[in-house]
């Protein structure tokens, strides 16, 4: 399984076989080179043909689409037309906010939630097994039927999640929250009993997107999980003993021995997760359609309606381009607070 | 137990007991969306709407899932995500196995350049790949055939850089020595390498595997006709048809929903270890 040799985490067979540094291959002969050459262009030739076709090239296709009025055909180039119709796009702003406001709600409370059950598992303890496998079960099975499920307990009226609400004495059963109808921004609907009135801005999300918002965390926690327990597995034990033996608490072990140490694993889940929530579209798409009044619509929901429902294919482009910029400085905005954070052994 | 253990004792027997309460608590958050699924598919359409909800229908209405499969061709989705998710998964071990020994073992020029080039593929996030796949999909006359929904995804740069790592853990001698036994690269793949990256072959398998049953956005933009459809689209086009009959909507739901549950059950500690070594990128 997992193990570790020389300090470092290696992922793969490393028990099969003993890692070394890599030796220079033998002599090359004029003969070798070539016959070597041609069968590495063989090999590598399907791959290469299918990302460059599909994966590679698209993204300069995608640029060449964005700088054209492009419906269902290519009309004209337009040059950066595109680009300054969306500085001044309402929706799209919008659509943006929704998007960070998804990203901000579901990956650091994931992860944390993800931390403290990764760190309960990990410790011996009788059913181990059954929870985890039960932990996981949700990012196995498909987000559409899980966001099924979610808007039917979601349901204002006969949704199971108000009747919990309302028995427990949460909130009130003439005006149950409307869960994915609802429009209103949650600082609003909270203060709505004081008969203040917030201006728009200030209203934060809707309820609808805080469902959502849930539902995402839930839907995270599995992987995340299974991640951190393999990051878990890989720290020495000795390190946490050898703090113990020294009279730290636990609560010292894993602030000051644990946490340093996994500092890897939960930067590496930081940006998979941030690039995953700025792509979410399936449980939006099942549960809500980016309604009520465009609260969900995510910045991938709007390229999809822009270009499948409304068919401004060039403009669609231009949507996804500025997407793509957006998580690329993100990442590396995280890779700059990362830097000096992270412990590498 | 000697006394002075005690506290000590004491204080893990809590410390367990909180554990079990915390987790089984969140094990239930967890699990109740599939039971309420699989309740629901189970009741009536007033028995679904009925306030109190019923933990447990009265009497389990199987016919549910027949009206489901009469409703829509469910069967033809299954069998269609199933045949392009095995399809996709088949050709991306072959594929990405093929370059990952290319980049792993054989000396050419421009490798580093070429699988930087690779790894840069990874940053492009799907979103900006739609539109102009779409578009050549298009071109290619593949919009709503298979081709559209397999072709494009028979190749992933993240199994080649899984695969590269396992095979670069190989010791070269045995490379050397094959190819000096007269063994070509192809065979040297098939009988050293790829048995020895089984772990990491697991993993390619279940991430292309999952990755193609779950997809939605891009069968949704590519497919036009019921009879390809693979079962997310047929499932979210279903429930917008279903409407209020949300028993129907969650016996779609159990059905799309089983043959992964029943996969993940019976080969859970692949899948978790599989799942693991997606992280473990050193």
């Amino acid at each position: 399984m997992l193990s570790r040799s020389e300090g470092e985490v290696v992922s793969i067979g490393s028990e099969l076989a003993v890692r070394r540094p890599q030796k220079p291959g033998p002599k090359w002969h004029g003969q070798r080179r070539v016959r070597d050459a041609f069968a590495a262009a063989a090999m590598l030739l399907p791959a290469a043909v299918l990302i460059l076709a599909f994966h590679f090239l698209p993204l300069f296709y995608a640029l060449y689409i964005s700088l054209h009025k492009w419906s269902l055909i290519p009309e004209r180039f337009v040059g950066a037309a595109n680009y300054f119709a969306l500085a001044h796009d309402q929706e799209f702003r919008h659509s943006l906010s929704v998007t960070l406001w998804y990203v901000v709600g579901t990956v650091p409370l994931a992860i944390a939630i993800s931390l403290a059950i990764a760190l309960m598992l990990f410790r011996p303890l009788w059913g181990r097994g059954i929870y985890r496998t039960l932990y996981f079960l949700p990012y196995v099975t498909s987000v559409v039927a899980a966001a099924i499920v979610w808007s039917w307990m979601y349901n204002p009226r006969y949704g199971i999640l108000n009747y919990i609400l309302i028995k427990l004495g949460v909130c009130s059963a003439e005006s149950p929250p409307q869960w994915l109808l609802e429009p209103r921004g949650v600082f609003q609907l909270a203060l709505q009993n004081a008969g203040l009135h917030l201006p728009t801005w200030a209203q934060g999300p809707s309820l609808a997107l805080v469902a959502v918002t849930i539902m995402g965390v839930w839907n995270a926690i599995g992987f995340n999980v299974i991640v951190f327990l393999a990051g878990l597995g890989s720290i020495p034990r000795e390190l946490q003993e050898a703090a113990r033996i020294d009279g730290a608490d636990e609560w010292k072990v894993f602030r000051h021995v644990t946490l340093p140490l996994l500092s890897p694993t939960t930067f590496f889940l930081f940006i998979v997760s941030t690039i995953r929530a700025f792509q979410a579209f399936n449980q939006i798409y099942v549960m809500t359609r980016g309604g009520p009044m465009g609260t969900t619509r995510t910045v991938t929901m709007y390229i999809f309606s822009r270009f499948y429902e409304s068919h401004e294919v060039g403009y669609g482009a231009a949507v996804a381009m500025a997407l793509f910029l957006i998580i690329l400085a993100f990442t590396l905005l995280q890779f700059r607070v990362a830097a000096g954070r992270v412990t590498y052994q | 137990m000697k006394p002075a253990n005690k506290p000590k004792y004491l204080r893990e027997l809590v410390r367990r007991a909180a554990c079990h309460a915390v987790l089984a608590s969140g094990c239930v958050v967890m699990v109740f969306p599939f039971y309420w699924m699989l309740v629901t598919s189970l009741k009536g359409q007033s028995e679904a709407q009925m306030l109190p909800p019923m933990l447990w229908p009265v009497k389990p209405q199987w016919v549910n899932f027949a009206e489901v499969f009469k409703a829509v061709p469910m069967a033809r989705y299954l069998m269609n995500s199933l045949g392009i998710a095995v399809v996709v998964t088949a050709a991306t071990i072959v594929t990405s196995a093929m370059a990952a020994h290319a980049f792993a073992r054989i000396q050419f020029p421009g490798r580093e350049l070429a699988f930087g080039l690779f790894l840069a593929t990874m940053m492009i996030p799907f979103e900006v790949i739609l539109i102009p796949d779409f578009i050549l999909v298009h071109r290619l006359g593949w919009y709503n055939t298979y081709a559209a929904l397999i072709v494009p995804w028979c190749a992933s740069v993240f199994a080649i850089f899984l695969l590269r790592q396992s095979f670069m853990t190989i010791p070269t001698e045995l490379h050397e020595a094959s190819l000096l036994d007269g063994c070509s690269h192809l065979r040297y793949l098939w009988s050293v390498a790829l048995p020895l990256a089984t772990p990491s072959l697991i993993t390619v398998g279940i991430v292309s595997f999952l990755g193609s049953w779950n997809s939605l956005l891009w069968p949704l933009v590519v497919t036009d006709t019921p009879e390809l459809r693979p079962v997310q689209v047929g499932l979210a086009y279903f429930t917008t048809e279903a409407g209020t009959k949300y028993h129907l909507a969650a016996a779609a739901a159990t059905v799309s929903i089983l043959p992964i549950v029943a996969l993940y059950l019976a080969a859970q500690r692949h899948f978790v270890e599989g799942i693991a070594r997606t992280g473990l990128k050193s």
